[in-house]
């Protein structure tokens, strides 16, 4: 018998094996993800696994200076290499020349200046990837390079970078008495390092010229009809011949893909009338997509002599990076949630977003709030340091609640049980020392044949309190459309809302399932001929995809329900659905969805669209948020005092859920974020002295690995159902990023004595030379 | 350091298709196929090389795998010292029966890097890529080891592996790192690595040390804040003439310190007098690195001396 029979027969001797246990399903069930077997067996497509007949592959100069005038660009000796079919640069865009998210300020190629390093500068198509790579480094540039703007301090005064100028944004917050004043002032000047989304799997994608003059973009895209529209736009093309195919998206904790890497892509394929494929180095992909914005917050607190905070005062500095992107919008949260979940009777802050030479800027969950977490944060423990107060304790005593109010004026509508948060964790045991157990399980600071030494290390415990908004902000349209089919006694959902890895698709499913009663519900693939869904950032797929989902299956339950009501005389309410059976209150009626379908197909589409928003007025007040999430973590740290290395031994969480979908998703969600946190709190930090991106590659870039990771203890989830959100749930995944590096910083704080005011974390900031 | 056998994922790489690849069996065999192909490139674990072939950083025309001559894959015993083969791998070496003989190299393999890297990468090739960050190197520097190299004709010759590292003497054309002869010196060995993070990550500084009771001796190197080890040889000697080597051979805990103080200022000297006499003080990161060799070279005495 061959290996493969073998292996065959036995792949069916386990499919057969035990009768299987029922699958979880519905609302609240941990329902696994359809493809997680696919994944962890990998044969998972995924966009870099595209293959088309007759495929050319691209290449993309980058610039390597982070400001300089282009002089001239000369193309002909990478043209006339052999292999090479195409050249473009920005004069062979044939539409609109600039792109962007948020803001459509950035060339699809430099075409007279370059302002940060990496900025695509032209693009080759040629029959092998190497050939794409040399004839790209075969275009000629000739620079007169200028003196870079870095630093973001110096860009209020520096030369314009950009016809549009240097201030992106500037938001003056002014809420209550200017006069007022604390019997105590703590104040603090902090910094946020760069830190880079590092999504796994870099950038890659193919593009198809289509035979009616259009393109298709097979792409890992978060947000497909906003990524069309560009595509359409600088390609002089009606969106309706430019499709974007969702292929399999590794995973996204920000807007993942770069569309100055899918536009060369789509217009190289126009331009050879051949499938063309890029695959981005990770080199490349560092350099390409956006970043959490380096942030520079300076700090003053007047609280009175319980620690009752009387006015914040705080001046917050985003660098942007060379284009807008998102800033606006990271700009708004961090102004907006400056002071925390805390009440702020009195509150200034002037909060700006600036141009720079630096790499852009843009989406990275819970921007802005995150950068803001750090420092208010901080502030408090300074409180609690001034007046010899537990921490936990003045963070209590200024808890915010459902009532109270933003210092953008906005009453927080939404349960915000910070308090009952702070409670749970702080309530929560601590980790045993190290010196209850034996040595040998002491995983020191320095890692297993690190350098610790259990005679320098110090413990601290440490806590933080963060908050951001669900979907987005400033009356920006949130609405999604959903479609859902029943035929066969199988369920069908078509929705433009991509699966990310925050889990959209088994919600979907699980919707179905909840609301028909059919346990087989498909998600159809994504692609940009079904209305649009939005981008996935934010919790928005779980609100407004959710609602859609639901609501459109709502609609088929009635179109099902209606014949069989009106039948036996009776309305739809009283029919009830569960595991595939049609039964009504009274048990008189009792049949299967199959019968009453009776080989018909049910389909029904519907929208889900939140309550509208308002932007910041000139004083920045308005109703910005739909809705908010918190978070409370408390952090324990060793540290060994004389190298300044850290570990994280445990992060204790307790977070606003507003109600549990997929327990096992969520808990995943959870743990993924903080220990983003983590990353962001300890080594995340993309270093771009003078503008020049400095190792950007995973050896350099040291994301947390699974040593890094501290044990993650979900101690409490506040199940309090927000109730103008679908299902009463709220997003997840973005607040723990926020706070946990708020937490780890005040742990490494309360071990040192230290200020902590920077992070990432450096050794040296860790240290602690004269002992006493 | 080396490669997955047979390097055929190159192909779908690079355009020039046909990749000469040679798999001798001995040493010999393979310097005669270095001889033979100049431009060919020795390959063993791959773990350096073969991320800069996929990188498109190096297009190697030929590949020599070093991954079949079974006479460097494992160890012997010669007078007094144990004659280690280039291809010994990082995991190997970290057994507790290699660690029994040269405590600080066993340490020192199983902190280079995660499992994946210590399987494939080899002593020989982290001596050959010399990388400042390579971890075997200050141990083999404060051993003292001698590379013997294979060259054209079965010759052999001895290099001191810090004269290797130090680029007084490389290796020629066509000559292949063969063994590395280190002393056993049947005494407490450290090997101590300060890393950004608690996972697997380069050194920020590294700290070899071993005693050698025969000769009355302590040898120290620091490893990753320079191009090469750096042997404090001064703090080397103060520190070996205050040892009672018949009897308990601890010191004070000042003792300690002092050598620390002084390993890590003859590592990372002061700047040089101004011309008006002042002495700038070093920049604050740098400050902090020798901190931590100061307190890498005090743990690794305390612990050899415990």
């Amino acid at each position: 018998m061959s290996n493969e029979a073998a292996t065959a027969q036995a792949a069916q001797a386990a499919e057969a094996a035990p009768a299987p246990e029922p699958l979880p399903h519905g609302i609240g069930a941990s329902l696994p993800p359809a493809d997680a077997r696919a994944k962890t067996e990998g044969t998972f497509p995924y966009a870099a696994d595209l293959w088309a007949e007759g495929l050319l592959w691209a290449a993309v100069l980058r610039s390597p200076h982070p400001h300089a005038r282009i002089l001239s660009i000369d193309t002909t000796h990478a043209r006339e290499m052999p292999g090479v079919r195409a050249v473009v640069t920005h004069e062979d865009i044939p539409g609109r020349p600039l792109h962007g998210r948020g803001t459509a300020d950035r060339p699809v190629f430099a075409s007279e200046v370059v302002r940060h390093h990496g900025e695509p500068i032209a693009a080759v198509a040629a029959d092998h990837p190497d050939t794409a790579r040399m004839a790209a480094a075969a275009v000629i540039v000739e620079y007169e390079v200028l003196d870079p703007v870095t630093d973001p301090e110096q860009a209020f005064e520096a030369e314009p970078l950009h016809p549009d100028g240097n201030l992106i944004r500037h938001i003056p917050l002014r809420h209550g008495d200017p006069e007022a004043a604390g019997e105590i002032v703590v104040e603090g000047l902090y910094r946020i390092g760069r830190q880079d989304p590092a999504p796994i799997g870099a950038e890659a994608g193919l593009a198809v010229p289509r035979p009616d003059g259009g393109v298709e973009l097979y792409l890992a895209s978060t947000d497909p009809h906003a990524d069309r529209d560009a595509a359409a736009a600088a390609f002089g093309l009606e969106p309706e011949r430019v499709k974007v195919v969702v292929t399999g998206v590794p995973g996204a904790t920000a807007d993942r893909e770069d569309q100055g890497f899918q536009l060369p892509l789509g217009l190289l394929a126009l331009r050879t009338g051949c499938p063309v494929k890029l695959t981005a180095t990770r080199e490349e992909s560092f350099l390409g997509h956006v970043h959490r914005h380096p942030t520079l917050l300076r700090y003053r607190h007047h609280a009175d002599g319980e620690g009752r905070l009387v006015k914040v005062e705080a001046q917050i500095l985003l660098d942007a990076g060379a284009y807008a992107d998102t800033s606006s919008e990271a700009l708004a949260a961090a102004v907006a949630f400056a002071c925390g979940p805390y009440v702020v009777p009195n509150a200034f802050i002037e909060g700006w977003a600036v141009r720079t030479n630096n790499p852009p800027s843009g989406h990275v969950r819970g921007e802005g709030a995150m950068q803001v977490c750090a420092a208010y944060e901080a502030q408090m423990d300074k409180i609690a340091k001034k007046l010899g107060l537990d921490p936990a304790e003045v963070r209590l005593r200024n808890a915010l609640a459902t009532g109270d109010v933003l210092p953008t004026g906005q009453t927080v509508t939404c349960p915000a049980p910070v308090a009952e948060l702070l409670q749970a964790v702080r309530d929560f045991p601590l980790p045993p020392l190290p010196k209850d157990t034996s040595e040998d399980e002491w995983l020191l600071p320095g890692g297993p044949e690190g350098a610790g030494e259990p005679g320098a290390v110090r413990r601290g415990v440490g806590y933080g309190v963060g908050m951001v908004h669900m979907l987005g902000a400033e009356g920006a349209d949130e609405v999604s459309t959903a479609t859902v089919k029943v035929h066969d006694g199988v369920a069908t959902v078509l929705c433009a809302a991509v699966e990310t890895g925050q889990g959209f698709t088994t919600l979907a499913r699980q919707i179905v399932q909840e609301t028909l009663g059919i346990d087989e519900v498909h998600v159809a693939p994504v692609d940009t001929d079904q209305p649009p869904a939005g981008a996935g950032c934010r919790g928005r797929h779980t609100w407004v995809s959710g609602g859609a989902v639901e609501r459109a299956a709502k609609m088929v339950r009635t179109q099902l329900l209606q014949p069989l009501a009106h039948k036996f005389g009776m309305s739809t309410e009283l029919l009830q659905i569960t595991d595939g059976k049609i039964t009504s209150y009274d048990g008189v009626l009792s049949t299967t969805v199959t019968e009453a379908l009776d080989g018909k197909e049910l389909w029904a589409t519907a929208q889900c669209r939140p309550h509208p928003t308002e932007p910041l007025n000139e004083t920045g007040q308005g109703d910005a948020f739909v809705g908010m999430a918190f978070c409370a973590i408390r952090a324990v740290v060793d540290v060994d005092i004389e190298i300044g290395s850290i570990r994280v031994v445990e992060l204790a969480v307790a977070q606003d859920v507003g109600r549990v979908l997929n327990p096992t998703q969520l808990a995943a969600r959870i743990e993924a974020g903080v220990t983003q946190g983590v990353g962001i709190a300890l080594t995340e930090n993309l270093r771009t002295p003078r503008g020049i991106v400095r190792h950007p590659d995973l050896t350099g870039y040291a994301l947390p690995t699974a040593l890094d990771a501290p044990d993650i203890r979900i101690v409490r989830l506040v199940e309090e159902r927000d109730v103008v959100a679908p299902f009463g749930a709220k997003a997840v995944s973005a607040v723990p990023v926020v706070t946990s590096p708020a937490a780890v910083a005040s742990a490494v704080r309360a071990a040192t004595g230290r200020p902590v005011n920077r992070l990432p974390i450096r050794p040296q900031a860790a240290v602690v030379t004269e002992r006493g | 350091m080396g490669q997955r056998e047979g390097a055929a994922g190159l192909t779908t790489h690079a355009p020039q298709a046909a990749q000469a690849v040679t798999l001798p069996t001995t040493l010999d065999e393979a310097v005669a196929a270095l001889t033979a192909v100049p431009a060919a490139v020795p390959v063993a674990g791959g773990t350096d090389l073969m991320a800069a072939v996929n990188s498109g950083q190096l297009r190697p025309a030929a590949l020599v795998g070093l991954g079949r001559i079974s006479e460097i894959r494992g160890w012997q015993y010669l007078d007094g010292h144990a004659l280690l083969g280039a291809g010994l791998t990082h995991a190997r070496m970290g057994r507790p029966d290699f660690a029994a003989l040269i405590p600080a190299l066993a340490a020192a393999a199983r902190a280079a890097g995660p499992p994946h890297i210590r399987n494939a990468g080899t002593l020989g090739g982290n001596i050959a890529s010399a990388a400042p960050t390579g971890d075997a190197l200050p141990v083999l520097a404060a051993l003292e080891a001698t590379l013997i190299v294979a060259g054209p004709g079965g010759a052999r010759r001895e290099i001191p592996v810090s004269h290797l590292l130090a680029g007084m003497d490389m290796l020629r054309a066509g000559e292949l790192i063969g063994f590395v002869r280190v002393p056993l010196l049947h005494a407490p060995q450290v090997f101590l690595k300060a890393t950004g993070r608690t996972g697997p990550g380069r050194a920020v500084a590294s700290v070899a040390l071993v005693l050698d009771p025969a000769r009355r001796g302590v040898r120290c190197a620091v490893g990753a804040i320079a191009p090469m080890p750096l042997r404090p040889l001064d703090a080397e000697q103060w520190v070996a003439g205050l040892i009672d080597w018949d009897n308990n051979r601890a010191l004070v805990p000042e003792a300690l310190s002092a050598f620390g103080e002084y390993v890590a200022a003859a590592c990372i000297p002061d700047a040089a007098l101004a011309e008006d006499g002042s002495v700038a003080p070093l920049p604050p990161a740098v400050l902090h690195l020798r901190r931590t060799v100061a307190a890498l070279a005090r743990r690794a005495l305390g612990r050899a001396l415990s």
